[in-house]
Order: C-alpha cells, then structure tokens, then sequence
C-alpha cells in the first residue's frame, strides 16, 4: 500500500479508466478556456503599460457580439462534457440484477462487511473480479461514506435508510477504503483494506473464513428467536400479512398508494412499522428499533428475500 | 508617471515625517478623540474600521487554528492533535473564518467606508443600526469563540444531522445560538445597504453610473438579507432537535438527515457569493483604475453580479451528490452549476478586455487584482470539474474540494480584499505607503497560496479525504509541500501589517487622488472629513470616465 | 404651528428619510418571510413525502381553537390600520387606542395559544416537554414538532410585535412621538404586525386543515 509517491491514484475498474479519461478531457477544456486569459492579461499589461508608446486609438468599451459569444460558446462545450459526465453517473444507480450483493454496516468508528454466504469481515472487504459487486450499506449511527479510491467510487452511508453502491473490479490488488463523511471523532482511522481477487482466490478465501452459516439462514434464526413466526407464521392467530414471496413485488398500502417491497421497505417495517402500513391489516406491529441492530435487520432482509411461495418454517 | 511617486498635493510634500497634516486634522479621524467618540460613532467610515479591527484579530485567530493544522499534517500519524483536537481545530477554523472573517471582510469594511462615499451621500441609511450590527458581529463573535474554544465543538463549521444533534458532546446548542445571533448582523447590514444604495443616490447617480463595487456590494445584500434567516431557522431547528428531543432530522422519529442538509447548503451556497461578489466589485475597481479605462460591458459585468446572486440560489443540492438525493435532482443541480459560472466567466473576460488598449500601471492593487484574477479562475474551474456528477463521486469530501474552495475564498476573496486595503488605504488614513513593499508582499502571497494549495488538488485526487489528520504515508511529500505554503503565506499576510502600520505615521501624505482614479470617492480629501461632502455632488458622466484617446496620442 | 422635527443625518429631506424607513421595514419583512419560509419548506416537504399521516396528525388539532385566534388575529390588523388612520391625522389617543387594543388581542391570542397548549399536553400530543405521549406514528411525531417550532416562533414575534404597539401606543399618547410628522413610526410597526398576521393566515391551514 505504501511506496513511493505517483501522482495519479491507481485505477483498478473500467469505470474508474472512463472517469480518469473525463477528468484528462475536461482540464484539456478547462485550460484551453483559462490560458489565454491569463497570457493575454500578461500581454496587456506589458504591450500597455502606462508610459509606453502604443497604439490605443478608438479602443471600445462594449461589444455585445464578443460578450455573447464568450459566454455561449463555452457554455455549450460545457453542456458536452455535462452529457457526458452525467451518462457516467447514471450507470451507477443502475446496478445489475445478477451482482454480487455484500452487506455494509457503518458504525463510529468501523465497517463491517457480510458476505451471502455469512463471512464476516471487519474493516476490509474481499471481492472478486470478472463479476458486478453491490453493496447494501446502513448506517449504525451517524452518516459515514464508504471510498474506494481506487474505484472512483464513494457513497454516504445515511441512517434511516439503505444506500447502494456497485461496480466491476478488474484489477486483482491490495487497495485502500476510507469513510468519506466527517462522523466524529475517530473519522481520521475509519479506513481499511479493499481486496480484489481472482476468483479462485475468492473461492478459497470464502472457503478459508469463518462462518455461521449464510446470511439468510443466520436472519431465519433471529426471524424465529425474536418473535416475527409469532405472527407472520402460517400458525399465527394474528393477522399480519403473508412474506413468503414478497420480496420484489408490488404492496397496497393504507391510503391507497402502492410500493415494491424492496430492502429499504421491509427494514422500514421492521422499525419503522407504522410508516407504511399494508392495505387491510392492523397498524399493531410493534417496533424493533431497540431490539434489533442494522447489521441483524439486513441479515433478516436476507432471509425474506430468500423466500420463495410457501417457504415459510416454523 | 507612477502614480503615488508624484502626488498632485504639492503644499503637503515638506509635511512629510509629521504626525498630523492639515487634512487629517479636519478629517473624520480626528472627529472625538475619547473611547466613546469611536465606539458610540455613527460615522460609516470609523464604523468600517471598528470592523477592520475586529475582523483582522478573527482572521488571525482562525489562521492560527490553519497552523496548528498544518502543523500537525507534517507528519501522516496524528502526533500533534488528538483525534478530537484536530476535530475542534478544522470546526474553529471553519466556523470563525466563514462567519467572522470571510463574510463580514469586504462588505463590513470596505462596503462601509465606502459606499456613502461612492454613491455621493454623508451615510449610510440607518447608521445606529450600522452600529448595532458592529456589536451584535464582535459579541456574536466573541461568544462563539467562547464555546468553540472552552467546551470545544467537534461537529465541522456544517453540523451535519445527527452527529451534531443526537452524537456530538460537544456544546452544539450554544455554538448553533451564537452563529444565529451573528445572524443578524448580516441581515441588518444588507438592509442597510439595499436602502442606502436605494434612497441615498445623490443627484445624477442613476443605476447605471453606479460604480462595479456598488453593484457587487447591492448583489451581496440581496443574498444577506434572503439567505440567512434560512440559516437562522436551520439553527433554530438543530438546537429543538439536541434541546427537546423534536426529531425532525432524526430518522428514528421519522425525520430525514438529508432535510438538514438541504436546508444548511440552502443558506450555504448562496453564503460563498456574499463572500465572492463584494471580491469581484473590488477587482472592477482596481483593473479600471490601474488601466485608467472604462471598464469593458459595463452592463454586461453589473448584470453579472446580478446573475451570480440569483442563479446562486438555486445551486445548493451540488453539495449533495453522494447523499442519498435523487439522480434527476443531482442532474438538475449540477446544470445549474455549469450555468452560474457563465456570468463569472463574463467578468474574467471583461477585466482582459478592459486592460487592452488601456495605461497598465503595475502598482501594489492592480497586481493584487491579477492575482485574484488568476486564483479565481482557478478556483472557479475546478469548480466546473466538481459540478461534474461522475468527477464528483469521487472527489467530493477530498482535499480536491478543500483546494477548490481555498482558491476562491482565499486565494480570491483574502486576495481581493488586500487588493483593496493597498488601493483605498491612502484614502482612509490620509497617508501612502512604499509601493515596493506592497508589491513584494503581492508577488508572496501569489506563490505562497499556490504551494499551500495547489498539491491538495493532487492528493484531493489521490483519494485522501477530508477532516483527516492521520492519512497513507505515501501522501506526506504533498503535505509537507503544502504546510509550507502556508508558512510561506501566513508570513506574506504579515507583511502589510508592518508597512501599513508605518506608513499611518511615516508615509507620505496622500492628497486627495493618489492614483488619478475616477470615482466620487476620490474627489473628498484623504482622509475625507466626516461630513464626507462640504456638498452633495450633482452627477452628469458615466462611471470610469477616463479620457480615451481617439487619435494616435501616447501614455 | 407643527413643529417639523429636524431631518436626520444623512437624508436631505423628510420624504426621502420617510421612503428609507419604509422599504427597510420591506427589506426586513423580506427577510422574516425567508425565516418562516425555511418551516413551510419542511411542512411541504413532509406533505409531499407522507400525505396520509400528515392529514391524520393535522386532524388531532383544535380546528376551532384556531380559527377563534385567526378571527382574533385579523381583527387585531384592522385596529392597527385604524391606529395608523388616526397617526395620520395627528389624533394622538385615538392612535394609542387602537394601537393598546390591537395590542391586547394579540396577547388574548397568546392566551388562548397557551390553553391549546395545556390542552395538547394533556391529550399527550405535545413532544419534548417530559409528558408521556400518545403518538401513534413518527411521521405524527414529526408533524407535532414542526406545529411546535412554526407556532412557538410565530408566538415569539406576535409578543416582540406586542411590545412594539404598546411602547408606541404610549409615546403617542404622552406626546414623546409626533403625530402625524412621524407616522412613519406607527407605519412601519403596521407593517411587521400585519407579515406576523399573513404567516398565521398561512400557517393555520397548512397546520390544522390538511386533508
């Protein structure tokens, strides 16, 4: 990680060569806008400094032609680049459906990294290359941001809600991650380690790490230990509504609007129930806000997802 | 012919070495003597520098919170500062030198001296209330140091929800109270100039003979007076927040964190223009002056300062990115951030144009104003780069951002204001100052700046965030660099403090006009008496009316 | 013979100092409507993103309560405007008539805005002041907050606005204000007192009528 000082970070993704391309374009425009202005202001200040013979008949002091164009025709070049730039942008909230999810906890002052099949990781984060990774991150506490320099990636970790990051690593390596968003006093040692490996080294890593078991069965034990088969199981005399299934499809809710149950609906209702309450049920779903840690909810939202029709135990 | 080497008051040149010319003798300097005809005044100009006073002792304060910074980013291990100190340092450096130095500097001064001055009037609209807002400011300013220094504030100048409402230790409520009362002495000195600019014109002053500097200064008013009270709510709701428990950007109580922060940069945004366009005002004033010609589009660059204060409005979320708001609002601000820097670029391109064909003197203002003008553009156009969505993922709270906005304030505002110190001094003290000094000065703070800030654009792209003292040891060089910019820099502020200060005593007397400038100012004596005008001047020319040659005459 | 009062530094005559105060009151009261701008700015932002619990929590208010102190308020800005038609006739006790009753409806207002209070706080509706609370819903929690904050502040400055009328009402009926040379005075105090009127004319169906 340490050597000797280059001034161009490592690039470790497609994606991170199409942002260093932008950047190398842009300052080519940026310089090509600002350069003559400065060697011309430095012209006119020696061609005419006060005492020099020259030739300063019938200068003009407006031009509405020159003004107008000076200021269209950088703009529109400026209206390039902003296609450009927000085309790269856009790709990021459009993660495949096929990628490789990792859960994220950030809390003051680490990141806890899950993986699907229930490695743990604290502070460094192994991914493999030649497939989309996304990361489901929450927040434990406060906003955190999870960097990857070397990705030109960076996303605020927000409390309250899920925030998602993805990308294609390429680049088998040691790199560093960072959090990004001033969250308090250890915020300057809230960093670690990314790892991008081949996937066989993947597949050996996975197999080398300890595990409980995979995230989704580890959320099936605190679905069952904390209650929720209570009254969401098929012996419930409680009427709550049904999960089997419902990950990804439409709910109607009270008041009439409809949502797709995604992460960020069913971590809501797990602590926040009374927020969006389904059509036709009653709003008596206690909250687990004290029970239940973010990193335990996303293990839970593992196993919801992964419930078929009908898959529900007892 | 330099000017400040001849000066047109010839009786006053054996005056020389003496402690009091006949001019200062009648002026508003020596208007009362006793403590109380200073701080009980109503006079705009001694009110301006009760405010120079205040503002430089809070520019030093937060400047030695930059040192202790720097000095502590010699090294990549955090050796100096504990974790929390280095927090509480960046949040004193911040808070002190956004509202306590930046903001109130060239308005408060320069926009109080000068203003009457310019627009031909004795005052300014309400000049009790142009007192009150001195102490409101130096009260406000001496109770938040108070709480950012004793209890200590760790939170950052931008108290983001919830660490500053539900985590921080430190004394939030107090810091939140004594930034609103600070508040209000930016929104009385915009009303304050919006009437006075509106109402106390003297005859023949019609909107567009008004010099640059009055519009910039009416630009920035218009932003004091509608952006702060956001601010001021914005406070109000963080204190109910840590006070009472109101959850309103608590997400556990159903609140929203990102509500805070669009409701901060709201404010905040438009907050860098009260700190810029008063800047560029001044820089229209010195590229005149020094090429002794109309300044090019004077329409053209009026109506930008215009566009700047409105536009700035509605560029807030660009803070925002990586927050969590959506794509199609980031899309939105991000066109918008592209578009305010159109009317910028319209001065830039203007000031060139005015140099040519002009009578380019290289005195200490004009070379101030060409730094400005290169450290602007800089700062600007890096602007540009993190206006860019995709260049901002990853830059954003990187000491890209930290350089980006360090060229503008600092290597632009800070500049700008010594630009009009070495201009406008002779006219406020009545005395010149060696012009040698003014220039060496001007040449070391331009390369000071550019070594303390120029490798943080680097290690900003390298991937070293922000509000970090203990960082990858591949990145000290570029630290080190930087940390002796600063001393560099921090010496180069200095130096004027020297010569200045000698030359209230030393220098040679001014006269009334030392620079052959236009401009009403320079038609009062130097210093001016405290009535400004023994009348009040009847206007019939456009502004900057320097003689333009139309046949082939030289210098 | 009507004694003029001398014009002050710096104006050159009464009417331009007159013009000054009032679009210095204007600029002010620009800036007061950014402070309550900021709240109506939650308020839309927390209709926009949960309707329904925002028209339940806006239904647990007292509707009447409200449009009692509304009358009260409106009521109180036609007395000011009575009080500045006699300032402008140099009716000196008429003016602080109107001005003392303006006045006291404001604090009849304050009155009945802390019963509703009480009221409130016993129905457990009431966040931050240690009474246990019968809120079903964050998004009611959030709503019960804003209605604090937006009515706590409208009430701070209807008391700096009651203070106002009463220390004018008082010079005006001991002759220390010059009627009508200074109605400027009685004006601009109109003027703040009737914003503080618009933003309870705002803030009452934003709060308590959302359906």
């Amino acid at each position: 990680m340490s050597g000797p000082l280059s001034l161009w970070p490592e690039q470790a993704s497609g994606y991170g060569g199409e942002i260093d391309l932008f950047v190398i374009a842009f300052t080519v425009l940026i310089v090509a806008l600002s350069a003559p202005v400065f060697v011309v202001i430095v012209l006119f200040a020696a061609k005419y400094r006060r005492g020099r013979p020259a030739d300063r008949e019938h200068p003009q002091d407006r031009n509405v032609w020159l003004e107008v164009s000076w200021s269209i025709i950088p703009f529109f070049a400026l209206i390039g680049f902003f296609v450009w730039s927000t085309d790269l942008f856009a790709r990021l909230y459009h993660p495949p459906k096929d990628a490789l999810e990792i859960d994220v906890v950030a809390r003051q002052w680490m990141w806890k990294f899950q993986h699907p099949e229930g490695q743990g990781e604290i502070n460094e984060l192994h991914v493999p290359t030649g497939e989309p990774v996304k990361l489901v991150m929450a927040s434990q506490d406060v906003i955190h941001s999870l960097y990857i320099p070397a990705l030109r990636l960076k996303q605020d970790v927000v409390p309250g809600r899920y925030t998602v990051l993805w990308f294609n690593a390429d680049k088998p390596g040691t790199y560093r991650l960072a959090c990004a968003e001033f969250c308090g006093t250890d915020h300057s040692v809230m960093g670690g380690s990314f790892v991008i490996q081949t996937p066989a080294e993947y597949a050996r890593w996975l197999q080398q790490s300890t595990v409980d078991c995979s995230l989704a069965a580890q959320g099936g034990a605190l679905f069952r230990g904390r209650g929720c088969s209570g009254c969401h199981g098929p012996a419930s005399t409680v009427k709550a509504p049904p999960l089997e299934g419902l990950f990804g499809k439409p709910v109607a809710l009270e008041g009439g609007a409809t949502i797709i149950a995604d992460e960020q609906y069913i971590r809501d209702s797990i602590l926040l129930p009374q927020k969006q309450v389904a059509a036709g049920y009653p709003a008596i779903m206690p909250t687990f806000e004290n029970v239940l840690s973010e990193e335990d909810v996303l293990k839970i939202v593992a196993y919801i997802k992964s419930l078929g029709p009908g898959d529900l135990t007892q | 012919m330099t000017a400040l080497q001849e000066w047109p008051d010839q009786a006053d040149r054996h005056d020389r070495g003496l402690s009091e010319t006949e001019t200062e003798r009648q002026s508003y300097l020596r208007a009362g003597y006793s403590l109380g005809s200073w701080f009980f005044t109503r006079d705009h100009k001694r009110i301006a520098i009760l405010y120079l006073f205040a503002i430089t002792a809070f520019f030093m304060i937060g400047g030695a919170a930059a040192a202790l910074m720097r000095l502590d980013l010699l090294t990549p291990a955090g050796d100096l500062l504990t974790n929390e100190g280095y927090n509480r340092a960046f949040t004193i450096h911040g808070v002190i030198m956004v509202w306590f130095f930046l903001i109130p500097s060239i308005p408060n001064t320069f926009g109080n001296f000068l203003v009457p001055l310019m627009i031909g009037a004795r005052d300014l609209a309400f000049p009790r209330l142009n007192l009150l807002s001195w102490y409101i400011f130096v009260l406000a300013g001496g109770f938040t140091l108070f709480v950012l220094i004793a209890g200590g504030v760790d939170t950052g100048w931008t108290f983001y929800t919830p660490l500053s409402s539900m985590f921080s230790h430190g004394n939030v409520v107090l810091a939140a109270v004594a930034v609103f009362i600070a508040g209000f002495s930016s929104i009385l000195t915009g009303l304050n100039f919006i009437v006075t600019v509106h109402k106390l014109r003297c005859p023949g002053m019609t909107w567009d003979r008004l010099p640059l500097f009055v519009w910039a200064i009416y630009a920035t008013s218009l932003i004091l007076v509608l952006a702060t009270p956001v601010l001021s709510i914005t406070l109000v709701l963080i204190a109910a927040e840590r006070l009472f428990g109101l959850g309103i950007f608590d997400p556990k109580l159903g609140g929203d964190p990102l509500l805070y922060q669009h409701l901060f940069w709201f404010y905040s945004h438009p907050a860098v223009y009260i700190m810029v366009l008063p800047a560029l005002g001044v820089v229209s004033e010195l590229v005149a002056a020094a090429a002794r010609k109309p300044v090019f589009g004077y329409k053209f660059v009026a109506g930008s300062s215009i566009a700047i204060a409105v536009i700035g409005f509605f560029v807030w979320g660009h803070h925002m990115f990586v927050a969590g708001q959506s794509m199609y609002a980031s899309a939105v601000f991000s066109f918008l951030s592209l578009a305010v820097a159109v009317p910028s670029g319209i001065k830039v391109y203007n000031w060139a144009a005015t140099l040519y064909k002009g009578h380019i003197s290289l005195d200490p203002p004009f070379l101030y104003g060409m730094t400005f003008i290169g450290l602007f553009v800089v700062g600007g156009l890096t602007g540009l780069m993190l206006a860019m969505l995709a260049v901002d993922v990853h830059v954003h709270d990187t000491y890209f951002v930290v350089a980006h906005f360090h060229y503008i304030m600092v290597g632009g505002t800070v500049s700008a204001f010594f630009g009009a110190l070495h201009y406008w001094w002779p006219k406020i003290v009545g005395r010149t100052y060696p012009l040698v000094w003014g220039r060496l000065a001007a040449i070391f703070i331009f390369l000071g700046f550019n070594l303390t800030f120029f490798p943080q654009f680097l290690l900003g792209y390298l991937g070293m965030p922000r509000r970090y003292h203990v960082y990858a040891p591949e990145f000290q060089m570029l630290h080190v660099l930087s940390s002796a910019g600063a001393s560099l820099l921090g010496l180069a502020y200095l130096m004027p403090l020297v010569y200045l200060t000698w030359s209230m005593r030393y220098g040679a007397p001014a006269g009334d006009n030392p620079w052959g400038a236009t401009g009403l100012e320079w038609t009062t004596p130097s210093p001016p008496p405290k009535h400004n005008f023994d009348e009040i001047p009847v206007v019939d020319r456009p502004p900057y009316d320097y003689e333009i040659e139309m046949e082939g005459e030289d210098g | 013979m009507v004694e003029t009062r001398p014009v002050a530094e710096p104006y050159r005559d009464a009417r331009q100092q007159r013009d000054a105060a009032m679009l210095g009151m204007y600029v002010f009261l620009g800036s007061e409507i950014m402070l309550f701008g900021g709240l109506f700015a939650v308020a839309a932002v927390m209709r926009l993103l949960h309707p329904a619990e925002v028209v339940e929590a806006s239904k647990a208010l007292h509707v009447w309560i409200g449009a009692i102190n509304t009358a009260v308020l409106l009521t109180s800005s036609l007395f000011v405007a009575l009080a500045v038609d006699c300032a402008k006739r140099g009716r000196r006790r008429g003016t602080g008539a109107w001005l003392f009753s303006a006045a006291s409806l404001g604090a009849v207002f304050l009155a009945i805005k802390v019963y509703e209070y009480s009221l409130e706080h016993a129905e457990g509706l009431l966040p931050g002041l240690g009474a246990p609370l019968k809120i079903s819903t964050p998004v009611q929690r959030a709503f019960m907050d804003l209605y604090l904050v937006a009515t706590g502040l409208h009430a701070l400055h209807l008391l700096i606005g009651i203070l106002l009328l009463l220390v004018i009402a008082i010079r005006a009926v001991s002759g220390r204000l010059l009627l009508p040379e200074r109605v400027i005075v009685p004006v601009a105090a109109g003027l703040y007192w009737h914003l503080v009127d618009v933003i309870w004319v705002f803030l009452y169906p934003v709060l308590y009528l959302a359906r």
